[in-house]
């Protein structure tokens, strides 16, 4: 279903929707609400001062305590949780007390006391429920977790996502999680950090009932009578808590997860599966095993350097919001961008019209966005929504009515100057003009216009679907109002927006080019492109250089290589014969499987053995990188570190656990990374010299 | 809804019918529309369910409007074989195209006449200052209609249901018939007249009896109609009108693909007869065909032509609708839309293009030798001098049902549509869109250039 903008009836009524229990307040502190319903059972609400989302902090922990007290003087008939916000129940821990945490025995500490709260709500003995809606994550779902009967709305999800960063839970959640359910089940989503559905909660075991907002009173007083029915533990899960049966799964889980995440980058989920193994069947050994494991953990430098990205994360959303005032999008160019463009927007709940010349281009682009849906999206009903919202637009009707176009047509300056040029006089007035260009300089497109300020970048990352970042670039003469609405726009749609100025391959691919040039020198030099990736992937890239250029196109990878060369010679080497050669033959990478691989029908590259690779080959990969991140800095593009090192990971997976380029050139040492450069620079060539803008960063650290 | 159902009280009573032809109202403009492909049923489900194929058609209409989709006033829609997933269509392709949650929209169903009554609704809502914007077609998914327990199944089915024990569960298992799990094809069902019980196939071979037409004729006829088709989609005749579908899984339909340009005589000539065999006339060839399809109309008041700055395709004038014994139901064109003509004081030369559903080949044959024949204009119309023959050149120039196929629901909203369109190509002043309606009835339009 295609959504209208303005507010309906039921919106008129949302207050009325959610079920609050009674009125009357008995008592209140900052973040907690307590009242009694007449048949006697307290209703104990969160809803964080100052806060949009519940959060559990130190002082939201020690307010329950004393509400805990206040509760049992009432001698309720039973005690329901709940919280006050729209978004959910609680997100999970105040990530903001976690940083910046380097001493494990304070942790120790203060997760014992908050250990101690939670413990005594477990403890009550007159029936507690959790009525969850929305996000019931981490800290959130241990609090859940310590009541005896949890009622989720259909919206409620509940996860541990700790893993992501760095962590594994830490307030009782890896004793009462595999106690509750499936420990296997349990161990897989401490483990993936992956949230569940309500519905799929319930089939766990892990909430007793899911019941619409309007029934929330009538199923509370059920678990309040005990009338309402609880999943048995099977005769599995109890099995499987047995010493010899956890030891075999968890090496079957180590292994697995070696995979994904190696330990020696990502040490937490190895903890875990040694907690479970360990203690799996003495909760109390499990609590205090839990305690320290976390708290070495938080303290440790991969959990606080994926805390940075998980604030980086945060800066950048904080940039996306405001109002975009956008609600039709019309993108141009039905090729793998434009496509994976138009359905991640409609699926975002975006009318999208788009436009190509070429049906049958419009055709597989919708194909590719059922493929997307059918698997992203979870109820039919939303998945026809989203194919609804997208619209093919055989004859280009859309713009007229497009709050933003946004053109992704064949890189090509006279093309987009000629498609613009057909779109100005049928634009609406506030319609802002995006491209989705990666290389052209804005400032080559914008003369022309009648009103170059509506004219702004908004440049996404292949695969749409999975990267996250989308660099918004202005040129000179783009109306603020305009960067604010783009960035804004991909606060609606579930993407984060970095600022950077129109300058040659803008921030990312700039940054990236010499990563994967180097690459190409390396093959050059006779150095196996297996060992090459493997001395990227053992470093922490998501993906080796050569892999990664089969991946972009090598078509497009020498196109932009070869553009950024001319802008700047000193810092692109010079591309080899070879490359060139290759893509005229049309071996350009994995789009049509063969490049500097060869792909199977599924896409995976036919790779052979790879041996270790010497130790400096990471550097001659990374080091580059590092050094046209400070170069950016340096020219302005980026206008902060934080937005460098936040556009690299969110872009290109560069190393999560690392922090990001320049906090990981912080970590080592500015100074040594200078040396390195220096010595690879004597050896290799002047490309890396490190740039003048390292003595700022070295001023500055 | 209701000023618009005090709006619909004229267009459904005969008496008030009469009256309102000569109480003018405000003028009617057909603004633009669109339709699907229309794709031959091939045995199974199709590809798109009644909704899908409206909102299909309709999204790229609404886009294509200089006013945004929840200006409209109402939404009316033909449909005959609603599934059970989507009642009332016109309300659910209306929200799924993002018509807003405040815009009203209900289905109309008076069988092969839904696409017409949708318009016809329209237009007198309109005319009679109810309305000044509206949303009108037909869609239809034949390949959906369902299969259908037989009735004697489907009171076992109600029994098994209600046994409250092992004993009753039982007993009701002991009545299960193995003639209950041959279902009827519903579509089978909705084709055969329920009062006279003949198929509509053989209302056709009636009247290729009453009026002579031979099956040379009938397949004459039919070969062009895929001649003339062919010719219109390789002219580009029907772009803008016919808009491209897509599935889900991405596969396109540009194009009605019933149409058989290498349709001869000799092969027409070696079908066997579908409906009565082994004498019959009507063949699967000279037959309509089975298809799925939809088909939007925009229509406006002055006002809003107007406010829009919109420019119309034609200005609908007049309509009417007639009943006659159902098993000649093939008539209908010639009962309903001779009415118009006498009312409006016109004769036949006066009308430039016709557009009359090609249901059977021998059905619109039929109708052109009744109206050519002195004691059927005179004893049934009333003329004093027979109608007379309509130019074969000014008759389903375009092709029709026969070569693109009938889509019940959606026919009549076609063939408005394309009148208006064919009428702006070829320069024509004034044309009447008709059709035969299963049950016995006929339904007619008349359209003049603006």
């Amino acid at each position: 279903m295609i959504e209208v903008a303005e507010k309906g009836v039921r919106a008129a009524l949302a207050d009325r929707e959610r079920e609050a229990g009674p009125a009357a307040v008995q008592h209140h502190l900052t973040h907690w609400r307590l009242a009694v319903d007449e048949d006697r059972v307290a209703w104990l609400t969160l809803d964080r001062a100052g806060e949009g989302t519940n959060t559990l902090s130190a002082t939201v922990l020690a307010e329950l305590d004393a509400m805990l007290d206040r509760v049992l003087g009432l001698s309720p008939r039973a005690l329901v949780i709940r919280s006050a916000k729209k978004g959910g129940f609680a997100a999970g821990a105040d990530i903001r007390d976690f940083r910046g945490v380097t001493d494990a025995a304070e942790i120790e500490t203060r997760m014992k006391e908050a250990h101690r709260i939670t413990d005594r709500l477990a403890g009550l003995t007159f029936p507690t429920i959790a009525l969850i809606h929305g996000h019931c994550l981490g800290g959130g779902l241990e609090l859940a977790l310590a009541c005896r009967y949890r009622i989720a709305t259909p919206d409620a999800k509940l996860g541990f996502p700790e893993v992501l960063l760095g962590l594994h839970p830490g307030l009782g959640g890896t004793l009462r999680l595999p106690a509750l359910i499936d420990p296997v089940t349990a161990m897989t989503m401490m483990l993936t950090g992956k949230s569940v559905p309500a519905v799929k909660a319930k089939r766990l075991g892990l909430v007793d009932a899911v019941v619409e907002e309007r029934h929330a009173a009538a199923a509370v007083k059920a678990a309040a009578d005990g009338t309402l029915k609880r999943p048995a533990t099977s005769l599995k899960s109890r099995l499987m808590v047995l010493a010899p049966a956890r030891r075999i799964i968890a090496k079957r889980m180590r292994a697995e997860v070696e995979k994904r995440a190696p330990a020696r980058h990502y040490p937490a989920p190895q903890r875990l599966i040694d907690l479970w193994e360990q203690h799996g069947d003495d909760i109390r050994a499990m609590r205090a095993a839990e305690i320290t494991s976390f708290a070495g953990l938080l303290a440790g430098e991969t959990a606080q350097n994926l805390i940075r990205v998980y604030f980086l994360r945060e800066g950048l959303r904080a940039a996306g919001k405001g109002v975009s005032d956008i609600h039709h999008v019309h993108v141009i160019g039905a090729g793998t961008m434009g496509a994976e463009i138009a359905a991640w927007c409609a699926a975002r709940g975006k009318r999208v019209t788009l436009a190509d010349l070429n049906p049958k281009a419009l055709a597989k682009a919708i194909g590719i966005a059922t493929e997307f849906y059918d698997k992203k999206l979870h109820s039919s009903i939303d998945r026809r929504d989203a194919l609804d919202r997208l619209i093919p637009d055989f004859n280009g009707d859309g713009v007229a009515g497009a709050d933003l176009i946004i053109e992704a047509a064949a890189e090509k300056v006279e093309i987009k100057r000629k498609i613009f040029a057909d779109l100005v006089p049928r634009l609406k007035p506030g319609a802002i003009l995006a491209t989705n260009t990666s290389s052209i300089p804005l400032e080559m497109l914008r003369d022309g216009l009648p009103d170059p300020g509506q004219l702004v970048g908004i440049h996404f990352f292949n695969p749409v679907t999975k990267m996250e970042l989308v660099e918004i670039v202005a040129h000179d003469g783009t109306a603020p109002d305009v960067v604010q609405r783009a960035a804004a726009f991909c606060g609606d749609i579930g993407r984060l927006p970095a600022a950077v100025k129109s300058a040659p391959g803008f921030l990312v691919n700039r940054a990236l080019t010499p990563y994967l040039v180097e690459a190409f020198l390396l093959m050059d030099e006779g150095v196996k492109k297996e060992v090459i990736d493997r001395a990227a992937e053992e470093f922490g890239m998501p993906m080796g250089p050569v892999e990664l250029a089969d991946r972009v196109g090598l078509d497009i990878g020498l196109e932009v290589a070869r553009t950024l060369r001319e802008t700047f010679p000193g810092e692109v080497p010079d591309i080899p014969a070879w490359l060139e050669t290759k893509v005229k033959k049309g071996e350009i990478g994995r789009k049509v499987r063969r490049g500097l691989y060869d792909y199977d029908d599924k896409g995976k590259p036919r790779k052979g053995e790879a041996g270790t690779p010497p130790a400096d080959m990471a550097d001659r990969l990374i080091l580059p990188v590092l050094n046209t991140c400070v170069r950016l800095l340096r020219e302005g593009v980026a206008p902060d570190e934080e937005t460098v090192d936040a556009a690299m990971i969110f872009a290109t997976g560069f190393a999560p656990f690392r922090g990001g380029p320049l906090h990981y050139a912080r970590q080592r040492g500015i100074a040594e990374v200078e040396a390195t450069l220096h010595r690879l620079a004597a050896t290799h060539g002047a490309r890396f010299t490190p740039d003048e803008g390292w003595a700022r960063l070295r001023l500055g650290a | 809804m209701a000023p618009l159902e005090t709006a619909l009280m004229p267009a459904l009573d005969p008496l008030a019918l009469q009256q309102n032809a000569q109480s003018v109202g405000r003028p009617v403009y057909l603004v633009d529309g669109t339709r699907t492909p229309f794709l031959r049923a091939k045995g199974r489900p199709g590809p798109f369910t009644p909704v899908d194929l409206a909102v299909q058609c309709g999204r790229p209409l609404l886009m294509r409007q200089p006013f945004a989709p929840t200006l409209f006033d109402t939404v009316i829609l033909g449909c005959v074989n609603v599934v059970a997933d989507e009642m009332n269509p016109a309300r659910v392709a209306a929200l799924r195209m993002g018509m807003g949650e405040e815009m009203t929209a209900f289905t109309v169903q008076i069988n092969c006449g839904s696409g017409m009554q949708s318009i016809d609704t329209a237009f007198r809502t309109i005319q009679a200052g109810k309305a000044d914007l509206i949303l009108a077609g037909g869609t239809e998914a034949l390949s959906h209609a369902p299969l259908v327990l037989r009735r004697d199944a489907t009171e076992w089915f109600g029994r098994f249901a209600m046994a409250k024990n092992v004993g009753q569960r039982l007993r009701a298992l002991a009545g299960l018939r193995p003639h209950f799990l041959s279902p009827v094809i519903g579509l089978e069902r909705g084709l055969t007249d329920p009062v006279t019980s003949l198929n509509m196939g053989q209302t056709a071979e009636v009247l290729a009896h009453l009026f002579n037409i031979s099956r040379t004729a009938a397949d004459a006829y039919a070969m062009e109609s895929h001649q003339r088709l062919a010719r219109a989609q390789a002219a580009g005749d029907l772009t803008g009108e016919v808009v491209p579908a897509i599935t889900r899984d991405g596969t396109l339909y540009e194009a009605d693909d019933g149409v058989r340009p290498d349709s001869s005589m000799e092969k027409l000539g070696r079908l066997k007869p579908a409906f009565e065999r082994p004498y019959g006339k009507v063949t699967p060839g000279n037959s309509s065909q089975i298809t799925d399809g939809a088909c939007w109309v925009v229509l406006a008041s002055e006002a809003a032509v107007e406010r829009h700055r919109l420019t119309p395709l034609a200005r609908i004038l007049d309509s009417e609708w007639a009943a006659l014994d159902p098993s000649i139901m093939g008539l209908g064109p010639v009962m309903s839309a001779t009415p118009i003509l006498q009312r409006q004081g016109l004769v036949r030369e006066d009308i430039d293009l016709w557009e009359l559903n090609e249901a059977f080949a021998a059905q619109v044959l039929a109708c052109l030798a009744a109206w050519e024949d002195e004691g059927f204009c005179r004893d049934v119309l009333g003329l004093v001098q027979p109608f007379g023959r309509i130019d074969h050149q000014r008759l389903n120039v375009d092709g029709g049902a026969i070569s693109l196929g009938h889509p019940v629901g959606t026919s009549g909203s076609r063939i408005v549509l394309h009148l208006a369109n064919a009428m702006r190509r070829r320069g024509d002043k004034r044309g009447i869109a008709t059709e035969c309606i299963g049950g016995g009835q006929g339904g007619a339009m008349l359209l003049e250039a603006v």
